[in-house]
């Protein structure tokens, strides 16, 4: 479980989250939806601590995330799938995926197994060059890569981003299927709010910085004000 | 052909090998911090020397070369280490002409402090091995002992590096902390730590260089590293700055050249026409010629 209180975040004079509250529960997938600049981004790099909060708390459990570093914080089970990727062009597939076990206690040939069973069009690229996947493997591959180290958070930055409709849906789907057979908690940043709701449990909605909604994804995707003013998305 | 002709280029070859493979050694050593942190470090050349001259002094005292050796190549490590740590580390940040600013002071203050401390009167530190070449049929040969031994150390100082990147555990979080430091770190890879180790790597293949031009007949010096920095910097750069095969292959290939032109031209052209080459290749591809010319970054 995730919980974050009362987060405020500023880039020098600009403030990107305010007063930002939230619950993630285990097991369930919460969608961050929200427009471009809403600081969806944000929201996960400040609980990965690549960006550094003025105030606000963090909680994974009972353990408090703020004043973490980075890597301790992927070192407790946060597993972070950031903004494009993050794939090593220069890496294959299989050192991507050995990356990913790197700082973990799994067992690495069970683990790359699993990942290859799970998406097995990474076991025919074992050997190529990250580089020369298509937008759909990179992302089959990212999300591999993250889930080879068994964390119990999964965040998610826009993993439909540049995506072909069919495989956004069979990704999405891969990523329902993982929450529910791991207990992960995952939060699921995404512009493409169709989508995310489609398969998540709750959905927070930004705007601006501020959190203006955090309800069941059901009630937000009936909800016509929301839909329209700040998920782009026109009324039924 | 006649014989005297052939025996004359052989003997070059040779020359240029042994020579070559030094300029290898600081090419790869340069490489290896351009790889971790994207710095030119300026200074190598006289923090290999400086640590030198800490581990070979002690054969003053009386202890053998090996041991003395060895304390070269660990105060190589710590030293690099720390400079990457002390000095290194606040400039990431800053803008690309602060390094080389940085690097290039602490050039002039390590020598400076170097001769302070020993003096540049060249000392000859004696090393096992002879200089005097192998004899064939009752004739010398263009190789000798001690060249063997610096050709079988940086051979391996090349192998060790591309094992320990290519297939270790280590390795794969060294590069990866060098291409992706933020996606390095979010796999959990403790990138800071990392970028230092790099530093400390380089410096101990520093050291070996440096342990290499010490125990050549010209002795050890404070600025016995600045005339082959320059070769090593020529070969890094044609060998793209990325590649540690690159910077030896490139090395070595230099160290060939520079010798037939001492010995059929003129050495005072020698530093010059290295720099030709090395304008000449950056202007026809400035990637190197040993750069990968696959896409990169995502």
């Amino acid at each position: 479980m995730i919980k974050v209180t009362n987060l405020n975040v500023s880039y020098g004079a600009v403030k990107a989250l305010r007063d930002v509250s939230f619950e993630a529960p285990s097991g369930a997938i919460t969608a961050v939806l929200g427009a471009n600049g809403a600081g969806k981004t944000t929201l996960l790099r400040t609980i990965s601590a690549l960006v550094e909060p003025q105030s606000g708390q963090i909680f994974l459990d009972d353990r408090n995330l703020v004043g973490m570093r980075p890597e301790e914080i992927a070192r407790v089970g946060v597993a972070h799938v950031p903004e494009g990727r993050g794939v090593i062009g220069e890496f294959t597939v299989d050192e991507n995926l050995r990356l990913g076990a790197i700082a973990h206690k799994v067992n690495l040939a069970q683990g790359i197994a699993e990942q290859f069973e799970l998406f097995p069009i990474l076991k025919e690229r074992r050997k190529q060059y990250a580089a020369t996947l298509s937008g759909g493997e990179r992302q089959m591959l990212a999300v591999a890569r993250a889930m080879i180290a068994q964390p119990t958070v999964l965040l998610l930055d826009e993993p439909s981003l540049g995506l072909a409709p069919k495989v956004t849906f069979d990704i999405m789907t891969t990523i329902r299927q993982l929450c529910e057979s791991r207990k992960l908690t995952v939060l699921l940043v995404e512009q493409n709010a169709k989508s995310a709701l489609r398969i998540a449990d709750f959905a927070t909605v930004l705007h601006v910085g501020s959190a203006i909604a955090s309800r069941p994804a059901a009630e937000v995707a009936a909800d016509d004000s929301l839909r329209e003013y700040y998920l782009g998305m026109p009324s039924s | 052909m006649n014989g005297f002709l052939t025996n004359r280029i052989l003997s070059d070859v040779l020359y240029g090998i042994t020579n070559g493979v030094t300029i290898g050694l600081v090419a790869l050593c340069l490489v290896l911090i351009w790889r971790s942190t994207h710095i030119l470090n300026f200074a190598q050349g006289p923090m290999a020397m400086f640590v030198t001259y800490i581990g070979l002094t002690q054969m003053d005292h009386g202890l053998g070369f090996w041991p003395a050796a060895l304390i070269c190549v660990v105060v190589g490590f710590v030293f690099s280490g720390l400079t990457e740590r002390l000095i290194v580390r606040p400039l990431y940040s800053k803008a690309e002409i602060n390094p080389i600013v940085v690097m290039v002071g602490f050039f002039t203050v390590l020598e400076a402090v170097a001769t302070a401390i020993w003096t540049n009167i060249p000392r000859y530190p004696v090393a096992p091995f002879s200089s005097i070449n192998f004899q064939a049929g009752g004739n010398p040969t263009a190789l000798s002992p001690l060249a063997v031994f610096q050709i079988v150390l940086a051979v391996g100082a090349m192998a060790l590096v591309t094992v320990l990147f290519n297939y270790t555990k280590l390795g794969l979080q060294l590069r990866a902390s060098a291409l992706a430091p933020e996606v390095a770190k979010l796999l959990g890879v403790r990138v800071n730590r990392l970028l230092t180790l790099g530093w400390s790597i380089a410096g101990v293949v520093g050291a070996v260089a440096a342990v290499v031009v010490a125990i050549n007949p010209s002795g050890m010096s404070p600025s016995m590293m600045d005339g082959i920095f320059i070769l090593g910097f020529v070969a890094a750069a044609i060998g793209g700055l990325e590649s540690p095969l690159g910077a030896l292959v490139a090395g070595v290939s230099l160290g060939i050249l520079m010798q037939f032109i001492n010995d059929y031209w003129n050495s005072n052209y020698a530093d010059l026409i290295a720099v030709l080459i090395l304008i000449v290749v950056l202007m026809i591809r400035p990637q190197g010629l040993f750069t990968k010319n696959t896409a990169r970054r995502v």
